[in-house]
């Protein structure tokens, strides 16, 4: 018996909401990495809901591509964030406010 | 030959660029050589090409020759092409002339002087625009001359540059020369707006199509003669002229004297097709024409500076040929003009040599009982004297003559009356000078007086070839006997007149008397001037003592330099100074100052907002995209 579609979009929004205000809110720089990952499977979760409610394909084919993404980008940011802490050694992002006026 | 009419102004223009670009290879007798031949192959040309003009049959003249066409712009055109008539042939002819003798002069008086390339292609390229000014078939490429005048004047007057005095005199006769420029420049648009062309030939049978004194008429010719004013010194813009006698006497002679200045009267025989259509513009002239003659001849009898007292001379000169033209006697106005580029060219060129002979003294004071130590430069000088003073046979008799008369029979009695007084003043002032040089006692400096020298025949037989251009030249213009004339009947074709103008025949004693009197006059005019001068040379200064405050006014030129710095010149400095501290400073720098100081108020406050911190920006992207999508789903 499928899940009702209001109630995947529910979880789908209280999850992006949550990795949001995590990324918004927290210092640690892992962290909020960890939070963005959060929103990106909120959407993936949006996707899934209505790809089922439509019956097409097209909403998980683009869950693979938004994932292929998220992967890349956790290379990416991730070593960013060796980078920053070899340099400054802190993760904290209040401490990284180098853009300052 | 007369296609290549358009070669007379080229040979100066290779002689400038010749002297003007590579002086510092030419070796110094070659500058002179080029500056002159060039000059005189255009006279050579002219003579050939007035020759070539005579025997064309009357329904072949006058030419049109066009070179190629300069400006193209819808209806408006404007080619370089030449005029060849009778007029232009007339002021080819005496320009080329008299620069001819005037460059071959200058090869002796300018030897010495450290600028002599320069001087040579200045003065090349001088006559090259003033042979474009008269060959010009319309008016933009007559304008174009103008200008140029204009120009190698400023250069030339301001010739000895490191003089304060000199540039300032330059700049002077820019300025003053602008503003009447600006006239002819309005009348020119004039036309062509009225017209739609400006070719003379085309205006001029254009306007034959208008009534007599129409108003549109009457302004082009006012317009056009405020330009003439200016060129001309006449009154209200005469003043640059006695300053301009700040330039070397070679320019004097042939830029302020015997061609430039007398581009306006040029310009308003030319357009006696329109002048005639408007009798306002016509009394203007007169006007304007006698009371120069007038004025000017008073301010030169209390002048001390030889150049000065032939510089207001010709402005009165000048007077008495626009005042010809103003009662419809032009080509008495050109008459005088062809003789008065002779006998003043000469009287000029003889006070270079006076002052060459003296180490320069220009002040007459300094002079006296030179006649026998420079006895060319004496005669000669003395020629001219008689010309201009009207005295028979000499070519001044003629032209003057002809001018008082038609002054009386087609003008005015009044106009008569200051044109003889004109005349007296004149042979008074005239002779002043020449007693004072070269009579009397001898008041040169002592250190300077025993190498008193004639001048070298470079520049002495130029003086003579003048004098004979000054004692023959009237006798073109013989009047009374009937084809005496040959001048006027020549000039005919040139001058149109509108319809219903006719002269008027007057009896031959009429005509004799009226000769005789002016004779008399010109006679009493040099006799007084031997009372004062010669017998009783206190008689003068008791006489100034005497006479104070009318002596005081024409020493100082009745105050009218003064009077226009005053009137002109100090407020335009205001006013400029105002522009300068009050708009530019403060609005204009203001303004500029003023955003970049905005910008920068605005900018340190606003950089605040740049906290750096990543979690603000994060924030302040999901602020937006919730006001998209809550834009988007229309809340």
């Amino acid at each position: 018996m499928a899940i009702p579609l209001p109630h995947i979009l529910g979880l789908s929004l209280a999850l992006f909401a949550l990795g949001a205000v995590g990324v918004l809110i927290r210092r640690n720089i892992l962290i909020i990495l960890m939070c963005l990952e959060m929103m990106l499977n909120a959407v993936n979760l949006a996707f899934i809901g209505f790809a089922d409610y439509f019956k097409a394909v097209d909403g998980q084919m683009f869950v693979f591509f938004v994932m292929t993404v998220a992967a890349a980008e956790v290379a990416v940011g991730l070593a960013l964030v060796v980078a920053i802490f070899r340099q400054r050694a802190t993760v904290y992002v209040d401490d990284l406010n180098l853009l300052k006026w | 030959m007369i296609e290549y009419v358009w070669l007379i102004p080229v040979f100066p223009l290779i002689g400038f660029i010749i002297n003007g670009l590579f002086y510092k290879r030419l070796p110094k007798g070659l500058v002179g050589l080029v500056g002159s031949a060039a000059v005189g192959l255009s006279f050579a040309l002219t003579v050939a090409i007035f020759l070539e003009y005579l025997k064309l049959p009357a329904n072949a003249r006058p030419v049109e020759v066009t070179v190629f066409t300069w400006i193209a712009s819808g209806t408006f055109q404007a080619p370089v092409a030449f005029l060849v008539d009778p007029l232009s042939l007339i002021m080819l002819l005496v320009v080329s002339g008299v620069s001819t003798v005037i460059h071959i002069y200058s090869i002796g008086y300018m030897h010495d002087d450290p600028g002599y390339p320069r001087f040579f292609a200045y003065l090349n390229l001088f006559v090259c625009f003033m042979l474009i000014l008269v060959g010009a078939n319309n008016f933009l490429m007559m304008f174009v001359g103008w200008e140029g005048v204009g120009l190698c004047s400023y250069l030339l007057i301001g010739y000895w540059y490191e003089k304060k005095s000199a540039s300032d005199a330059g700049k002077k006769a820019f300025v003053v020369n602008r503003i009447g420029d600006y006239g002819f420049l309005l009348g020119i648009f004039l036309i062509f707006y009225t017209f739609g062309t400006v070719n003379f030939r085309e205006v001029f049978a254009l306007a034959a199509k208008y009534p007599v004194g129409s108003g549109v008429i009457t302004a082009i010719t006012l317009f056009l003669f405020v330009g003439a004013t200016g060129k001309s010194a006449q009154i209200p813009l005469y003043t640059w002229l006695p300053d301009a006698m700040e330039g070397p006497t070679p320019v004097s002679a042939l830029i302020h004297a015997a061609t430039m200045v007398t581009a306006g009267v040029y310009m308003v025989a030319r357009c006696s097709a329109l002048y005639t259509l408007a009798p306002l513009s016509m009394m203007v002239v007169a006007l304007i024409g006698a009371l120069t003659a007038i004025f000017a001849a008073s301010m030169g009898m209390a002048q001390f500076d030889i150049k000065r007292v032939l510089a207001y001379s010709t402005v009165s000169q000048l007077g008495y040929m626009f005042l010809a033209c103003g009662v419809g006697a032009f080509t008495a106005g050109i008459f005088h003009l062809m003789t008065h580029a002779f006998f003043k060219a000469l009287l000029f060129l003889g006070a270079g040599s006076v002052s060459h002979a003296i180490a320069g003294e220009l002040d007459m004071r300094k002079m006296g009982d030179l006649r026998k130590h420079i006895p060319i430069t004496y005669k000669t000088f003395l020629i001219a004297t008689l010309a201009i003073c009207g005295i028979f046979p000499f070519a001044g008799f003629f032209s003057k003559d002809e001018i008082l008369f038609h002054a009386l029979v087609d003008g005015h009695i009044l106009y008569w009356g200051i044109a003889t007084a004109a005349a007296f003043i004149t042979a008074f002032y005239m002779f002043r000078a020449v007693f004072m040089v070269f009579f009397g006692e001898s008041r040169v400096d002592p250190h300077v007086a025993h190498h008193i020298h004639e001048s070298p025949p470079v520049m002495t037989v130029p003086l003579m070839i003048l004098a004979v251009g000054s004692v023959v030249g009237g006798f073109v213009g013989i009047p009374i006997i009937k084809g005496g004339h040959v001048f006027k009947e020549f000039l005919a074709p040139s001058i149109i007149y509108s319809a219903g103008y006719h002269e008027a025949h007057y009896p031959i004693t009429f005509e004799v008397g009226l000769m005789l009197f002016s004779m008399l006059v010109a006679g009493a005019g040099i006799y007084t001037a031997y009372r004062m001068y010669l017998q009783k040379p206190e008689l003068p200064v008791v006489l100034a003592q005497k006479y104070r405050a009318a002596y005081e006014l024409i020493y100082h030129k009745y105050y009218v330099d003064e009077l226009y710095d005053a009137v002109v010149v100090e407020p335009i400095k205001e006013g400029s100074t105002f522009l300068w501290t009050g708009v530019d400073d403060k609005v204009v720098d203001g303004a500029v100052n003023g955003s970049a100081g905005l910008i920068n108020w605005l900018s340190t406050h606003l950089r605040k907002l740049e906290t750096g911190f990543l979690q603000n920006y994060a924030l302040a992207i999901v602020l937006g995209v919730m006001l998209i999508v809550g834009y988007l789903a229309g809340l």
